[in-house]
């Protein structure tokens, strides 16, 4: 049994690490090599990730170092602000019975459903009146629209996961409802918190289409904007798309790294409380 | 374990979910009506102006438009099969992470990783890796396969771009329920001379509804709506064999500007996701889970 | 944006909440003739793309000599890649973000006819239409209407691989035909020097029109004939498609070509691994980046080669508008006449080639690129125009997907083209 895991690790480390090395050798890989498909560069070459750190910011490779400032500003504040409201009103969804609950919850859900091009344009043209083009706090905006929802969804299911007798227990006690939430069930919820943040600011570290049309200068260009720039149908150097992958995925990997304690063995601690 | 009703609990719910209902619709609300609204007239360009009410005819039209239902097909394949790979890989990989392992934190940061890449990058990726010139796909296998060269093919090809990626989030949500378990359990179970596969479908399975739950209809949602990897890897083709009802609804709202027609389709998208959702619920019975 | 004005949602939704959000998004411009402005004083946002063409210091400095000519004009450039460069007019069309945007010669019709650039014609001076090449002209017209000022020239050319041909002892004379480029591609294969000759921007996506136009204009097709009817499924149209997939049959054509978009074209030729393919201006000066490259010095350019009826490169210019929602439409026309000037484009011809016909004679032109200028001198003279419809985007998704039919071999050419016939008059009386 225990070989058997070790091996199916083996495997999954294979799967996971076959295409993202692939990403790796790319971005190191001069253009001529990665044009000939050899597997293993000869002359390997930091050059883009030069590029992207140290030349101008009007350049294609320096407003990469711009977005990705831009991006963290804009997904952390959409995860901050998500996560507040979610954590509560996911409380509302699995915890009190009121009118229109189902109705409330498949609502928001909806919202979620809807895909982002039906609602460009006329966001667009609320955004542009309210003078938010372009700006990170238009994106935020319009990304709590999004994480919102997914954070509601998941947190009402972590709280559902929680023994309900520890609120009575405090209840008894003489806390009021939001008391008891903010002492006792926020703390036990914290690994579903965690992980609700991480996948929230991932959502928000992501999108696309939105960004695309509502960002057009360094004020607010995200990372997979930046990057689409990258390719084209003037340009085509996939080692710099590499590049920007690579840097790309690094600061959620560090939060990964960073939290991933807390993700896990949080939980189990959690539910027993 | 039915919560106590309490006097208040009315004002009480809408104090928390006041916030919430700020952010989300206080943003979306004018754009949603605005697009529910232009599904109903023949709207034919971004720019105001007087346009006919259409009534329904933007509905009728997408079921009467032939283009329509390849588009449907693609994306209901998509869906379910990407959702379904990315449930058992993710309930296999979870089942692994929640082992006794050496060097858990290793194997559990592995996982994150194709989560961490951004879609676009993803999407270019496997544009690359399946290259049919001179990807390494066909390098490592010495083979000269056009990978995205014939449209059925290549639309499993994006779907395996999809749940390289997304496999991530499913597992560390199943990895989550599955720590809820109380060891004790499964060990009374074994205990009791059940087999391992039996231990894991009568014990864990029944456990995991909610958390399975959660996971299906969150992808199904994600995969329903698939834009961004297709953009990328295919554009659409070959042969319009990738195309799904997101990437057609931007063809048809933003290249052709038939901003009704588009409206409409991405009502009947809410519409069919919706009916999804309510679907895996009410299959997976999970009376105690929010909202049903 | 829709008959729906804002009464009708108020009453339809009628919560205080959205009220409050109408009445913040009330400014919206909605005017489709805007204001004119007083034409030396004001600000301008201005569209462009970056990846190809004037660069974006280009644009910078032509900006630059233009506010100090006019220094009560505050021009804004912004730049976005090509890819979004449609879109984004399109979402920027209801707000008026913009008031000048960079248009492909295939959306005036678009844009023109859904009011969301202005009418020019008015202020175009007589000798413009004169000056200017025919098939510049082109890009900004619709309908007998001006809709902006032609800025860029583009076609697409012949690139071949000299090495390669004379490895294989085909004579780069024949190229000056499809019929001896398709001997050439038969010798290059024989010979081993590639395995596939030809690698093409066949990805269903515009690229593949472009391909398509210049062969099918080659062999003497026509997109729509001179009543607006669909004419590519007789004649040269169908025979421009059964060359391109008997290129694939016979394996010269490199299998990929499919999945290809003009960035994969340049990365396969530069890598040496095709001989014949057709591409844009820019890639001559990428072909002759040693840092990317092998083929260094071994590349040629040449006119798209002349097929039983004619040799008309495919129409890639691009045209600067003023927008419908401008609120300062005097300066913004006035600066892009700035840009567009002969003087002006000729600074820059490295970059982009001049609209001007003179300019092609012009000595400094020429030495910016001597191997290019005068192959463009002939080829931007004889260019066929992709249709200027209104509902051309839709028009091109049915075409490209039915060349993909037969080109992957689901159909016969004919039988493809046919059934793109169909749907695309249906499109085109809409």
């Amino acid at each position: 049994m225990r070989k058997f895991q070790y091996a199916m690790c083996g495997l999954l480390a294979i799967v996971v690490l076959a295409p993202f090395s692939w990403l790796v050798i790319s971005s190191l890989s001069p253009a001529d090599e990665l044009n000939n498909g050899s597997l293993l560069p000869t002359h390997p070459t930091f050059s883009r990730y030069q590029d992207i750190f140290t030349s101008g910011t009007d350049g294609i490779a320096g407003t990469f170092r711009v977005s990705m400032l831009n991006s963290l500003v804009v997904a952390s504040a959409t995860t901050l602000i998500s996560l507040v409201v979610g954590c509560l009103g996911g409380y509302a969804f699995a915890r009190l019975r009121f009118r229109f609950r189902r109705t409330t919850l498949f609502a928001f859900l909806a919202i979620y459903m809807l895909p982002p091009i039906a609602l460009v344009i006329p966001l667009y043209l609320a955004l542009a009146n309210l003078h938010l083009l372009d700006t990170q706090l238009g994106l935020i905006v319009t990304y709590c629209s999004i994480v919102t929802p997914f954070c509601l969804w998941t947190m009402s299911n972590f709280y559902l996961s929680l023994p309900p007798e520890l609120e009575d227990a405090a209840r008894v006690d003489g806390c009021s409802r939001l008391g008891a939430l903010v002492r006792i069930v926020l703390p036990l919820a914290r690994p579903g918190i965690v992980a609700t943040a991480m996948f929230g600011f991932l959502l928000a570290w992501d999108e696309f289409l939105y960004s695309l049309i509502f960002t057009s200068t360094t004020n607010s260009k995200t990372i997979p904007v930046a990057i689409a720039e990258f390719t084209g149908k003037f340009s085509s150097d996939f080692g710099l798309v590499a590049a920007g992958g690579v840097l790309a995925a690094l600061p959620p990997v560090l939060l990964a790294l960073l939290f991933q304690r807390y993700i896990v063995n949080g939980l189990t601690g959690a539910v027993k409380g | 374990m039915k919560p106590v009703r309490v006097r208040g609990e009315g004002r009480f719910a809408l104090f928390l979910l006041l916030p919430a209902a700020t952010v989300v619709f206080g943003v979306v609300l004018y754009p949603v009506l605005r697009t529910l609204l232009m599904s109903f007239y023949k709207v034919d360009s971004a720019m105001p102006g007087s346009y006919p009410f259409a009534g329904l005819s933007n509905y009728a039209k997408v079921f009467s438009d032939p283009s329509f239902y390849p588009v449907l097909g693609h994306t209901a394949y998509f869906t379910v099969v990407s959702t379904a790979a990315e449930l058992v890989l993710g309930m296999g990989v979870a089942l692994l992470l929640n082992a006794p392992l050496r060097f858990k934190w290793l194997w559990r940061s592995l996982v994150v990783l194709p989560w961490a890449l951004p879609t676009i990058v993803n999407g270019a990726l496997w544009r690359w890796i399946d290259n049919g010139q001179y990807g390494v796909l066909n390098q490592l296998l010495g083979t000269e396969i056009q990978w995205l060269g014939s449209p059925f093919l290549a639309l499993n090809m994006v779907i395996v771009a999809d749940v390289w990626k997304n496999t991530s989030i499913v597992a560390f949500f199943l990895l989550a329920g599955l720590q809820t378990i109380p060891n004790e359990l499964r060990e009374a179970a074994v205990v009791d001379g059940a087999s391992t596969w039996r231990t894991f479908w009568q014990v864990v399975v029944p456990l995991l509804k909610p958390s399975i739950a959660v996971v299906l209809v969150l992808r199904t949602i994600e995969a329903f709506k698939v834009f961004d990897i297709v953009y990328v890897m295919t554009g659409g083709g070959p042969a319009s064999g990738t195309q799904t009802v997101a990437f057609y609804t931007y063809l048809q709202a933003f290249s052709n500007q038939l901003f009704g027609y588009g409206a409409a389709l991405a009502y009947l998208i809410v519409i069919a996701v919706g009916a999804l959702a309510m679907f895996y619920l009410r299959v997976l019975r999970q009376n105690q889970m929010a909202g049903v | 944006m829709v008959a729906i004005d804002r009464r009708t949602v108020l009453r339809t939704a009628g919560g205080a909440g959205l009220a409050a959000l109408l009445a913040a998004c009330s400014g919206g411009k909605g005017a489709t003739t805007g204001d004119q402005g007083s034409g030396s004083s004001g600000e301008i946002r201005a569209l462009f793309m970056k990846q190809a063409a004037y660069t974006e210091a280009d644009v910078t400095k032509m900006t630059a000599s233009f506010t100090a000519a006019n220094p009560g004009i505050k021009v804004t450039p912004e730049f976005v890649a090509y890819e979004a460069l449609h879109d984004k007019i399109v979402a920027a069309g209801p707000a008026g973000t913009y008031d000048v945007v960079l248009i492909d010669v295939i959306w005036p019709a678009e844009f023109g006819s859904k009011k969301m650039i202005t009418d020019v014609s008015g202020q175009w001076p007589a000798e413009w239409k004169t000056e200017m090449l025919a098939g510049a002209i082109d890009t900004a017209e619709y309908d007998d209407k001006l809709y902006g000022v032609p800025w860029i020239m583009d076609t697409k050319y012949l690139f071949l691989n000299t090495q390669h041909l004379d490895v294989a002892n085909a004579n780069p004379q024949w190229l000056d035909t499809w019929e001896g480029t398709l001997k050439s591609a038969r010798r290059l294969k024989q010979s081993g020097v590639v395995k596939y000759p030809f690698i093409w921007s066949w990805q269903q996506a515009e690229a593949l029109v472009c391909d398509y136009a210049q062969l099918l204009g080659a062999m003497g097709g026509k997109f729509l004939d001179d009543s607006g009817k669909v004419a590519f499924n007789a004649g040269g149209g169908v025979q421009a498609l059964e060359w391109m997939r008997q290129t694939i049959v016979d394996g010269l054509t490199n299998p990929a070509s499919t999945q290809s978009l003009e960035a994969d074209v340049q990365r396969v030729f530069q890598a040496g691994q095709a001989s014949i393919v057709l591409n844009w201006t820019y890639m001559y000066g990428a072909a002759n980046d040693a840092k990317q490259c092998k083929v260094v010095g071994k590349v040629q350019v040449a006119q798209t080669p002349k097929g039983s009826v004619g040799r008309p490169g495919v129409n890639g210019g691009m045209a600067l508008c003023v927008t419908a929602g401008s609120k300062n439409q005097a300066a913004a026309f006035k600066y892009i006449s700035h840009l567009t000037s002969q003087p002006e484009q000729e600074k820059y011809a490295l970059s982009s080639l001049p609209v001007w016909a003179t300019s092609y004679d012009e000595d400094a032109v020429i030495k910016t690129n001597p191997a290019v200028v005068p192959q463009a001198k002939k080829q931007l003279d004889d260019l066929i125009l992709r249709p200027q419809a209104k509902s051309y985007n839709a028009f091109s998704q049915v075409l490209q997907a039915e060349l993909q039919n037969a080109l992957l071999g689901r159909k016969l050419a004919q039988k493809a083209l046919d059934d793109a016939a169909d749907k695309a008059n249906s499109l085109l009386q809409s």
